[in-house]
């Protein structure tokens, strides 16, 4: 173990030597992809309920796509399927984008992310109070103002729980980056076991880094929760914490 | 290409057994996941603080470690264990196969989802049901058995419902320790035939098909599971 | 008191698909009248002041602000504003007060009254929040209400900010839509107190409530509507003493 930690410590957090790895890696797709699926969601969470049928279908049918099949199958196309056609092959910029395994990731998680922070964002503005909206009318808001003032920040912090988990989970799926030669913190663990067959201490460590993130973001969140969310009047629980840090974490699927 | 991709090139038995070999791992793993889950549950309503702890430390785990490192964790750890033991005794060397490691992987990590939904279900059951049950002679198991279990299932469909259709999904990551599944035979056909493109299309239709096709029954289901419950507005 | 107009409309209809709920109103509020309108429940009074300011989009109906006829055009839905940047406009200067309050929740109290001044009326932030404090403190609220949020407060108190948040408008007119129906009884007093105080600094208003003893202590004109027209109106005296209608008789008997 000792060994293992003294030769892959630095692939591990951040170099091979050569190339980033590791953790920054891990952290590089995981922050793309969180920022860049948000701001996507933004318009499409818009046009997911708009007043035209055909515009609020044609997202529909983008989040049906991407939530209806495994990320790993989208990696995949992009990476794999993408590149295989001989349009994109034959086009220069097509083809050095697609060849680069970190694009296609990145584009694939993007993607992906942003279909279901899509329809969670939706879900939330069609929640907000109909009431508090006609007051911002009543008091003479253009509908930007009223979208930019009420809706979107009364949606927002409705659902940060749910950013929270979300989050969370693009984290753990940016384990099968490594599948397209991405040099994140499972393909180091990867590389560990391959050349020390210390199995269980490889992948020990990678189960430790990604623990401690999980953690790190669900615990962000949370003070972020508190101060954003002092409006809402919450429950009391009676519970005992019994794990402190740890217990309150619940696992919850995302939709 | 379209034309390649109606004829299959003779890679549709191929397709198709990938397709079967998805399915029997979703469905097996959901019923051992969902079996973990019921223990589970009842763990965490223990009176007994050991039990408490660890099923909830198992919760905590799952949460904080993705799916792909535990079931390369167990995969390659397990294989490496049983290697060891078998060197140990002299054994012929017995090989752990993807499927099973996906099985166990699998239920291993969606028992914990399913602890959750079930544990709130739990929540819910009114504690007088219960008492009125032990009040009128049930056992303990008679109680669960009658009262407690059913109300249970029927609560908590929409939470399983969910997980179905994560699970669906998970199933593809098995194909990443060598499992043939219904991705790699898209990618086996499609590198065949130089035309992984479709054929991982196809593969995309076909898990659609799969997932719509499911969350169709459990909206059934629900629906069917709904009576005796009064709608309430949220 | 002076005659000048400020509001006035003529023959205004509102339907929902074939169901007429207004059937040609003409009303007209002059400058520091206090109006008020009763009927019975479904007798069009929330689609009437819902009409005044555009939340619902009239069928049909001639309006006047300070004289000035609003030019509309129609679409599929009724009649709308033929420029929108008026409608924004014309609504700073009618002020709402919501029978659920309709605070911002994820605001503080400070935000919610300052908001609309500063990203309507172009208000600097400083200016606006000084006002908020005076207002918070006209409608008897202590300024430590300021940092709360309105989840926090009483219904009582939520309406007062509501109020408060309306005046920081500096409105031309006031509307309130059954200001004190969600309140419980003890709640109740501590915002008539507010409204009497706005009635009698001769401000205009257009209000709808049940409360009939409030309506004929401070209003100048009471306005009875049934089934979607005005039936009966004139000053409270003429109303509650000498009713002439038959409906209005009826209702009366049934409301005391
Ligand atoms: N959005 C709507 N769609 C269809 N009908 C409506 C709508 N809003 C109101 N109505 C109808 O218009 C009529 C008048 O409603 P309104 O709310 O104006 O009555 P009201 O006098 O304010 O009654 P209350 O005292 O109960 O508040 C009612 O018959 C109601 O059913
Ligand atoms: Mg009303």
């Amino acid at each position: 173990m000792i060994e293992l930690l003294q030769t892959y410590w630095k692939p591990f957090l951040y170099s091979d030597g050569y190339n980033y790895s590791g953790l920054v890696i891990t952290l590089w797709l995981l922050i793309f992809s969180v920022v860049l699926g948000f701001l996507m969601s933004i318009p499409l969470s818009l046009a997911r309920n708009a007043k035209m049928p055909a515009i609020r279908w044609s997202v529909q049918a983008f989040t049906t796509l991407f939530r209806g099949t495994p990320l790993y199958l989208q990696l995949l196309i992009c990476y794999s399927g993408i590149y295989s056609l001989a349009l994109v092959q034959d086009q220069p910029l097509l083809n050095s984008f697609f060849r680069d395994g970190m694009n296609c990731t990145l584009l694939a998680f993007s993607i992906n992310t942003c279909a279901y922070m899509c329809e969670m964002l939706a879900g939330a503005l069609k929640n907000v109070d109909a009431g508090e909206v006609e007051a911002g009318k009543a008091f003479g808001m253009s509908k930007f103002q009223v979208y930019r003032h009420i809706i979107f920040p009364a949606a927002f912090k409705q659902s940060l729980p749910q950013y929270s988990n979300e989050v969370i989970i693009v984290l753990h799926s940016t384990t099968i980056a490594f599948t397209a030669t991405v040099a994140d913190i499972l393909k180091v663990a990867r590389d560990a076991n391959s050349a020390t067959y210390m199995t269980f201490q490889s992948f020990g460590i990678a189960a430790i880094l990604y623990l401690i993130l999980s953690f790190a973001i669900f615990y962000g969140f949370k003070k972020f929760e508190t101060y954003y969310t002092a409006h809402i009047v919450k429950p009391h629980t009676n519970r005992p914490n019994m794990l402190g840090l740890f217990g309150k974490m619940r696992k919850v699927v995302r939709k | 290409m379209m034309n390649s991709l109606f004829h299959l090139e003779g890679y549709g038995g191929l397709l198709l057994s990938g397709a079967w070999m998805t399915i029997k791992l979703s469905l097996l793993s959901f019923l051992c996941a969902m079996l973990l889950g019921v223990v589970t549950a009842l763990a965490k309503r223990a009176k007994s603080t050991t039990l408490y702890l660890i099923a909830s430390a198992y919760t905590v785990l799952i949460r904080g470690v993705p799916d792909l490192v535990l079931m390369l964790l167990l995969f390659y750890g397990i294989q490496s264990w049983v290697g060891d033991v078998c060197l140990y005794f002299g054994w012929d060397y017995i090989v752990i196969d993807p499927f099973h490691a996906g099985v166990i992987t699998l239920a291993f990590i969606y028992g914990a989802y399913f602890s959750e939904t079930f544990r709130g279900a739990l929540q819910s059951i009114p504690k007088g049901q219960i008492e009125a049950a032990l009040a009128y002679g049930l056992s303990n198991m008679q109680s669960f058995r009658f009262v407690i279990f059913p109300q249970m299932m029927r609560l908590s469909i929409p939470g399983i419902s969910n997980i179905w259709q994560v699970m669906i999904k998970a199933t593809a990551l098995v194909s990443i320790i060598g499992l043939n599944d219904l991705i790699n035979a898209a990618v086996e056909a499609g590198k065949s035939t130089n035309n992984v493109f479709s054929f991982l299309l196809l593969a995309g239709a076909m898990y659609l098909a799969y997932t719509m096709v499911s969350n169709a029954v459990f909206s059934q289901l629900n629906r069917y599971f709904h009576v005796g419950i009064k709608e309430s507005k949220s | 008191m002076s005659l000048e107009k400020k509001l006035s409309i003529e023959g205004l209809r509102k339907s929902y698909g074939s169901h007429e709920v207004l059937k040609g109103i003409d009303l007209t509020a002059n400058a520091g009248e206090v109006i008020t309108l009763i009927g019975s429940s479904g007798s069009g009074k929330s689609t009437l002041l819902r009409c005044i300011n555009f939340l619902e989009q009239p069928s049909d109906g001639v309006f006047y602000f300070d004289n000035q006829m609003i030019e509309m055009t129609s679409d599929h839905e009724g009649m709308t504003f033929a420029n929108a940047k008026e409608l924004q406009t014309l609504r700073t200067k009618l002020a709402m007060v919501f029978q659920h309050f309709n605070l911002w929740s994820h605001m503080t109290v400070l935000e919610n009254i300052t908001l609309a001044p500063m990203k309507v009326l172009g208000q600097d932030k400083s200016d606006a929040i000084k006002q908020a404090h005076l207002y918070l403190k006209k409608v008897g609220l202590d300024s430590d209400v300021a940092m709360k949020y309105p989840a926090f407060l009483s219904g009582g108190q939520q309406q007062r900010v509501a109020i408060a948040r309306a005046l920081a408008m500096e409105p031309d007119i006031l509307l309130f839509d059954e200001p004190t129906s969600a309140l419980d009884p003890e709640l109740v007093k501590e915002v008539l107190k507010v409204i009497r105080l706005l009635a009698e600094e001769g401000r205009t208003m257009i209000m709808v409530t049940h409360e009939m003893a409030f309506a004929k202590e401070v209003s100048d004109t009471i306005v009875f509507l049934a089934d979607g027209k005005i039936e009966e109106s004139g000053s409270p005296e003429a109303i509650f003493e000498h009713p002439k209608s038959d409906r209005l008789k009826r209702f009366l008997n049934h409301e005391f």
